[in-house]
């Protein structure tokens, strides 16, 4: 009881802020703030890593190779003596980077055509049937087929590692898209027809204003849950293409990738699967649980509870 | 009932044409050769006519009307005369695999029991175990067992299957050597002790796939019994005297598993996106294997008839779902 009237204290005190509120509430779901640091240190770990850390993910050392956890070497070498920290490191900066950048051009696309099919009526019935349609496609064979049919022509045209990169976030982006639109049209059909909205069509405000003003700002809370489960989703399905090998070439270190390549070596060496593959699932895990703390902090119906 | 029924099936069968449609334009639009792996001194004009005989030089609209009419009007004929000893499909051309020269159909036939064993038990294994916890962790909310539960599943929903594949096999099959790493496909079940092989190289990829179903049919269940527990009818029900035991599981479950069995049926299909990984994991030698097998030998025909049955699994799935919710539901159906 106590503790509930000081959190309404606290919560219409006026000094406190919208964000100041999600904040307090965020705070108190333990696990979705252990996330939130855990991915933030990940992140970290894998921008700074390469200024800090001695060896080069590429560089081989033959005399030194198959080697166990040591201190010059915390994670061990590959069969060719690279070093696994750096790989790893490597490895996560192109897994995170595509993870982001799939996140961002699917949540455009899902926010897109999530906010026009609630927004204008008429459109509303032939996107939705679209989305439908894209939500019984068989994603991940037709994401092998795409990454098998494209991959040269754009290798040609953008170098290995570029092409594979464009290819591999609009294939994520263009089939990841649905949840967020589904969401965002059921928020911007109620948000339609609220009040303020109603006022702002009143004294003429144009519909794309409307939009920008009134209701992108409204649907924010939705489409930060769906950009940190997109994160998780990105990233595995690039590890699943790079695990079937149909990702990046084969010297270019990714999660997926570096997975792939310790499963030959299982029978002798089978810690060496473990690093990117804990690598892998720290992550996702972390940003999983970094979304439910946000699902329940950006939620008002739950926050102050 | 009927008519609810027939609408949800007049939708799926234009669904599936536009899917087939959309895998078609993916391929055709392929900027890749088949006849690139013809040697260079075949002359061209030979090249040519191999070209026009896989029916390539066609419009499109006429490749693709070709091939609805192999897949849905041959293919079907093909199994009527296998069934019944008539032969309606004699000298009518089939769908053939570039890599095999053998028709897609009768590999697919062959590789698909083993697909359907190995997603079909972990789908079982995975609900066995799902339903229960979900009751449970629900009854006790916050608990430690709740806790804990939702802990686990959070991992195993994180965990993709490719490392989970590696880790059973270093730890099942590498140091404790309990089960073996692969599958054995030529291994026939004439006896019992051909029966336990089976069994025993079955229990890893199965376990897999039951981590991933189990993991996302809990949490489900688990919310989907919250819900219940909190409506009037399970007051009135306790106000009664009647048992725990009856109202959690004659009431409660009962009007939970309503929304927990559309997510059995809709989950299904990612399931068998999940079964590509683990097979080629396990060197399973089902469905999923054959489709990266194909993608890797440019073997079109296979690809894309490999693409539509996955498509129009999830597509029936879809509609059983639906099916399944009006039938438990009957609300759902005067919508």
């Amino acid at each position: 009881m106590n503790n509930k009237i000081k959190n309404q204290e606290i919560l219409f005190s006026p000094g406190s802020t919208y964000w100041g509120d999600v904040w307090l509430q965020f705070k108190k779901h333990k696990g979705a703030l252990l996330g939130a640091i855990i991915f933030f240190g990940i992140i970290i770990t894998v921008m700074l890593g390469p200024f800090l850390w001695p060896f080069e993910p590429n560089a081989i050392d033959i005399r030194s190779r198959n080697q166990g956890p040591s201190l010059l070497h915390p994670f061990g070498t590959d069969q060719l003596g690279r070093d696994t920290f750096s790989r790893i490191i490597a490895g996560g900066q192109t897994s995170i980077t595509v993870g982001l950048a799939a996140m961002f051009l699917s949540l455009v696309l899902g926010t897109f055509i999530g906010v026009i099919a609630g927004y204008f009526k008429r459109l509303d019935g032939i996107l939705m049937r679209f989305t439908d349609l894209f939500l019984s496609l068989p994603l991940l064979p037709l994401l092998l087929l795409m990454m098998f049919l494209f991959r040269e022509p754009l290798s040609v045209s953008y170098g290995p590692e570029r092409g594979m990169f464009i290819l591999i976030v609009f294939a994520i982006g263009v089939t990841s898209w649905m949840p967020t639109a589904r969401i965002v049209r059921g928020d911007v059909l109620a948000l339609k027809q609220r009040e303020f909205v109603i006022a702002a069509r009143s004294i003429g405000t144009p519909d794309q204003r409307i939009i920008i003003r009134h209701i992108l700002p409204n649907i924010l809370s939705p489409i930060l849950v769906s950009a940190t489960l997109g994160i998780a989703n990105a990233i595995i399905t690039e590890s699943a293409l790079s695990f079937l090998g149909l990702g990046f070439p084969p010297d270019f270190p990714t999660w997926g990738r570096l997975l792939n390549d310790a499963v030959d070596y299982l029978q002798i060496h089978p810690e060496r699967v473990m690093w990117p593959g804990l690598a892998i699932s720290l992550t996702v895990l972390s940003i999983n649980f970094l979304g439910d703390g946000l699902r329940d902090a950006l939620d008002p119906r739950i926050r102050g509870r | 009932m009927f008519d609810y029924t027939v609408r949800r099936l007049l939708i799926a069968v234009p669904t599936l044409i536009i899917i087939s449609l959309v895998i078609f334009l993916v391929l055709s639009l392929a900027p890749n050769d088949p006849m690139a792996q013809v040697p260079l001194t075949v002359p061209p004009e030979v090249k040519e006519k191999m070209r026009e005989a896989l029916g390539l030089g066609q419009p499109f609209h006429v490749q693709f009307w070709k091939w609805l009419v192999q897949f849905f009007w041959i293919e079907p004929q093909v199994l009527i005369d296998h069934y019944f000893g008539t032969n309606y499909s004699e000298d009518k051309l089939r769908v053939i695999s570039w890599q095999t020269r053998a028709p897609v159909m009768d590999t697919v036939v062959q590789r698909l029991p083993q697909t359907l064993w190995v997603v079909g038990m972990s789908y079982v294994v995975a609900i066995a175990i799902s339903i229960p916890i979900g009751i449970y962790s629900a009854y006790k909310q916050y608990s430690i067992f709740d806790q804990a539960g939702t802990f686990i599943t959070m991992v195993g929903y994180s965990i993709p299957p490719f490392f989970t594949g590696p880790l059973v096999i270093v730890i099942f099959a590498v140091h404790l050597e309990w089960f073996p790493s692969t599958y054995d496909t030529l291994n026939e079940v004439n006896n019992w002790e051909s029966f336990i092989t089976q069994l025993k190289q079955m229990v890893l990829p199965v376990m897999v796939l039951a981590i991933q179903g189990t993991a996302q049919i809990s949490r489900y269940m688990r919310s989907a019994i919250l819900d219940n527990l909190n409506q009037d009818y399970v007051r009135t029900a306790r106000a009664k005297g009647l048992s725990e035991s009856i109202v959690i599981l004659v009431h409660v479950l009962r009007n939970s598993m309503i929304p927990v069995i559309t997510i059995i049926a809709l989950n299904l299909p990612l399931i068998f996106g999940g079964a590509i990984i683990t097979e080629q994991v396990f060197k399973v030698n089902g469905i999923g294997q054959q489709l990266i097998l194909a993608i890797y030998a440019n073997d079109l025909p296979t690809i894309q008839t490999l693409t539509f049955i996955f498509a129009f699994l999830i597509v029936f799935f879809n509609l059983v779902a639906d099916v399944l919710y009006a039938l438990l539901d009957p609300r759902i159906r005067y919508e």
